[in-house]
């Protein structure tokens, strides 16, 4: 899996001090030496024990799906149906993709490029999905018409959750442009259209297509949303297959191929990136470039922005409102919702937390001691990008029953999900804010007589610190809104707020779904909107920023 | 290098208090587990909750329930074997119960115990005990459907008339049951066949009984093949004039007709045993009968608690003769549903 470069949380913050520096950021910064040595012990233990949680899920679906035995694995594999749902998944992946891009890089041109009316407000507005979980926006639309679902709906919904990843990064790519290209471009004779696209696309491309590659991904492992919407990919069929059947074999070699999938897209992507490289050579700082004047089209592209707006935001609030009125008049169980919001809080709290204990030793190898051992650690951390959620839970259920019965159906193996689900985000931020702590800095510290401690307390814990903790903030928002490893593994008798509304939701109680429902939006757009204030109009961000 | 040591000792600090802390939790709560009666639901939480609510109050046992679907908590609770933290299996089915018996998981219930249900709705070997009858119903929509053209059978439904306009819940242990009864009527080849024939014809299916209703009623589906007291509840709801869709119950013993139960039976090795009885005694209380009657209408099964009035009598049910305990092989009959494609 090779999405690392496109969510490295802030990897590219340096970037924007130096123009157009998009060069490779962890070789301009450490020197040769410190990435030849070898982490210390103390360092490595820990980072090779989070490489083992996060390969083992995958390591165990293999070897469960193979003691089916070769004929059965292979029964699965090649019957009729597999091949549609690979088909189909491949399709929704393709088609929400596509959209997403149009939707992405359309909105991320007028807002940043042009002068837009009101373009501060939209610029927070349209990245507000964010905070939708995609099972929400599902149970909204399929609530309010309930033919809607299949292809068409799923491709709907999940556009419409999905586009802020493509958003984010070509509107930080597009704010970098140094506008001497363009102006180079005109006065070789090139038109506007010509210009934007031979000049203007081609830069946005890289930013672009590390944006599709998330939507693609997260496709690809949603689950609540086609479940709900009744379109059979991988997830849905794995779900139910689970849940309905004495023989997990062919959820198992199902999860397997998934995954397999997943890589391929991965690695497909970074095999057709671009090599041509970007970077504004010379020196200075690039001019802001003006913004373009939209005159007659500004009423249009207003009418856009509210359309996309609209339906990802205000559509998903309108039918919440209307249930939740729906819901007070009948009764509401403040006290059962509030139950659900402290499980969800706590259980968040702490896959959180794991996450980010995990990823402190091997965010700290990655980022000080770049050797074929700290790649290798940092490759296995990021397997959870190839782990759907249903994949990690089926896992962890085998595992658990087999060789973890003390903590079988218990709290820690849900927090353990969340950690190997989560661990990439938390990895990423830690060695971003780590390699952005020069070493010379803690070295002028030591060589002043401060002891190791002190320079640890005066001088990274203090740069390092907050991006750690956004990281941390990031993984606790992902956390809240997973759904299907959360309804496979919650201990006995424990409902978050994902649970009970998917519980109620799957009865079509829409009414009795939606105070869940509310709660769950209030409690994502906080850290949602901390985290895109913090990066939001900067830089490059956001892995799972809120997977949907 | 000694510079990191520092950072490093923290991380290795945070990383053990962490996981000491969820070893903590894990205890504490396996802990827990052991002195209360843990029930594992096949039935859904909206449909039995407010009644276990009641047995908790009454009786003052601590009590936790794991939701699920019967098929999948069925195979759980194979899975876990001895070790399982369940004490007792509250079915949506006769035969996921059946299966657990064969396989020597459920404990004998006392004969007091069995006798207060007619013999036909438990376990031969009295290892599970119905506690509240369903019947098998195709539910239609009369907006698009004439009632005198609604199947007399499920054999019609693969019929091209019907293609993409029928709804099942394949995942659903009712539904399974009604395949293990069609297997036992007609044999295997035939239901295998009818199951791929209704994949061919694009048969809708959905997570569970409710969601095909309500599909109906939104004039999605035509037919589906649900449990008929999802459409009388609905009726107490709203009231008869605001539901538009109509049950038809089959004729001449169809294997759509079946008359199943929802049942209990305790665990063997349940450390809860006293607990246990005492839940699947309180499910056939008068109460508790009264409850499935008026709250979820289904048939009560023990004698002198009546079903709610409108609903046809059991005894005119027209269900195929068949015996719950042969509705066992569950097993096979999920791996038929998933081999046809529809799970």
């Amino acid at each position: 899996m090779t999405p690392a470069t496109s969510t490295d949380i802030g990897t590219d913050l340096p970037a924007t001090a130096g123009p157009l520096a998009t060069a490779p950021p962890e070789r301009a910064r450490s020197p040769r030496r410190t990435g030849e040595r070898r982490p210390p012990a103390v360092l490595l233990a820990p980072a090779g024990l989070a490489a083992a949680v996060a390969v083992v899920p995958l390591v165990y679906l293999a070897i469960r799906a193979a003691e089916g035995g070769l004929a059965t694995v292979v029964k699965v594999l090649v019957r009729d149906r597999t091949v549609s749902l690979v088909l189909r998944s491949l399709a929704l992946s393709g088609a929400v993709t596509v959209v997403c891009l149009v939707l992405g890089i359309s909105l991320a041109g007028l807002v940043v490029r042009t002068r837009l009316p009101g373009r501060r407000v939209w610029g927070v507005l349209v990245v507000l999905p964010l905070a939708v979980p995609s099972y929400v926006a599902a149970f909204a639309w399929l609530s309010m018409f309930p033919r809607f679902g299949g292809f068409l709906g799923s491709t709907l919904v999940l556009s419409l959750c999905c586009y802020p990843y493509v958003y984010l990064p070509v509107a930080a790519a597009l704010a970098r442009i140094d506008p001497a290209h363009e102006e180079v471009s005109r006065s070789l004779g090139a038109g506007q259209v010509r210009t934007f696209l031979s000049v203007t696309v081609r830069q946005v491309r890289p930013a672009a297509a590390g944006g599709g590659l998330l939507v693609a991904l997260y496709v690809l492992s949603d689950f609540g949303a086609v479940a709900l919407l009744r379109f059979d990919v991988f997830t849905r069929v794995i779900y139910t297959s689970y849940r309905s059947s004495f023989d997990l074999t062919p959820a198992a070699v199902l999860g397997c191929l998934l995954v397999v999938l997943t890589v391929l897209i991965g690695w497909g992507e970074n095999r057709t990136r671009g090599r041509a490289g970007y970077a504004r050579l010379g020196g200075g700082a690039a001019r802001r470039r003006p913004p373009t004047e939209l005159g007659g089209w500004a009423v249009l592209a207003v009418a856009w922005c509210g359309l996309v707006v609209s339906l990802a935001v205000a559509v998903p609030l309108a039918a919440l409102g209307y249930w939740l009125v729906q819901g007070t008049s009948a009764g509401l169980d403040i006290a059962e919702v509030s139950v659900a919001a402290g499980s969800t809080l706590g259980v968040s709290a702490l896959g959180a937390a794991v996450a980010v204990a995990l990823a402190l030793p091997v965010g700290v190898i990655a980022a000080r001691y770049r050797g074929r051992l700290g790649r290798l650690l940092e490759q296995a951390a990021y397997a959870g990008h190839a782990l759907p959620g249903i994949v990690v839970a089926l896992s962890l259920v085998f595992l658990a029953v087999r060789y973890a019965r003390p903590i079988y159906q218990q709290l820690p193996v849900l927090v353990l999900a969340y950690a190997v689900l989560f661990l990439p985000a938390a990895v990423a931020a830690v060695r971003a804010s780590v390699a952005q702590c020069p070493p010379r800095l803690e070295e002028v510290a030591r060589s002043l007589g401060r002891s190791p401690a002190g320079v640890l307390r005066s001088v990274t814990v203090p740069l390092a610190g907050p991006g750690v903790a956004a990281g941390a903030a990031l993984v606790f928002l992902t956390c809240m809104k997973e759904l299907p490893a959360t309804l496979m593994l919650r201990p006995i008798g424990m409902e978050t707020l994902a649970t009970e509304l998917w519980g109620h939701t799957d009865v079509a109680a829409y009414a009795a779904a939606a105070p869940y429902a509310a709660v769950l939006l209030l409690l994502a757009a906080l850290p949602t909107a901390l985290l895109t204030h913090r990066w939001g109009s900067t830089a490059g961000v956001s892995t799972n920023a809120g997977a949907p | 290098m000694r510079r990191w040591r520092g950072v490093a000792a923290m991380t290795v600090t945070v990383v053990v208090a962490v996981l000491l802390a969820l070893a903590g939790c894990g205890g504490g709560d396996s802990g827990r587990a052991g002195r209360e009666l843990v029930i594992y639901s096949g039935r859904q939480k909206a449909l039995v909750d407010p009644l276990i609510e009641q047995f908790k109050q009454q009786t003052g046992i601590a009590t936790s329930v794991r939701y699920g679907d019967t098929a999948q908590l069925a195979a759980q609770l194979l899975e876990e074997g001895a070790a399982t933290p369940a004490d007792v299996f509250f079915s949506q089915d006769g035969g996921a119960l059946g299966a657990l018996g064969q396989a020597g998981r459920l404990e004998q219930l006392s004969q007091g115990v069995l006798d207060k249900v007619p013999a036909r709705f438990r376990a031969d070997d009295g290892s599970w005990i119905g506690t509240s009858g369903r019947a098998r119903v195709i539910v239609y929509d009369p907006r698009q459907v004439h009632e005198q053209d609604v199947p007399d059978s499920v054999f019609e439904l693969t019929k091209p008339r019907w293609r993409g306009k029928v709804g099942i819940a394949p995942s659903n242990a009712s539904f399974a049951a009604f395949v293990t009864a069609m297997r036992v009527l007609r044999g295997d080849a035939a239901t295998r066949d009818w199951l791929s024939g209704m994949r061919a014809n694009d048969v809708q299916t959905f997570d569970n009984n409710l969601l095909i209703l309500k599909a109906v009623e939104d004039g999605v589906l035509q037919l589906g093949l649900i449990n008929h007291y999802y459409w009388y509840e609905e009726v107490a709801e709203k009231g008869a004039a605001a539901v538009p869709s109509r049950l038809k119950f089959l004729p001449g013993g169809d294997p759509g007709s079946l008359v199943n139960v929802a049942g209990a039976g305790i665990l063997r090795g349940s450390n809860q045993n006293a607990q246990a009885r005492q839940f699947v005694e309180f499910l056939l209380t008068e109460q508790s009968q009264s409850y499935f009657a008026q709250k979820t209408k289904e048939y009560p099964l023990v004698a002198g608690v009546p079903a709610v009035a409108d609903l046809p009598p059991l005894e005119s049910l027209r269900s195929p003769q068949i015996d719950l305990s042969d509705l066992n092989t569950l097993e096979q009959t999920l791996k038929m549903i998933t081999d046809a494609g529809l799970t």
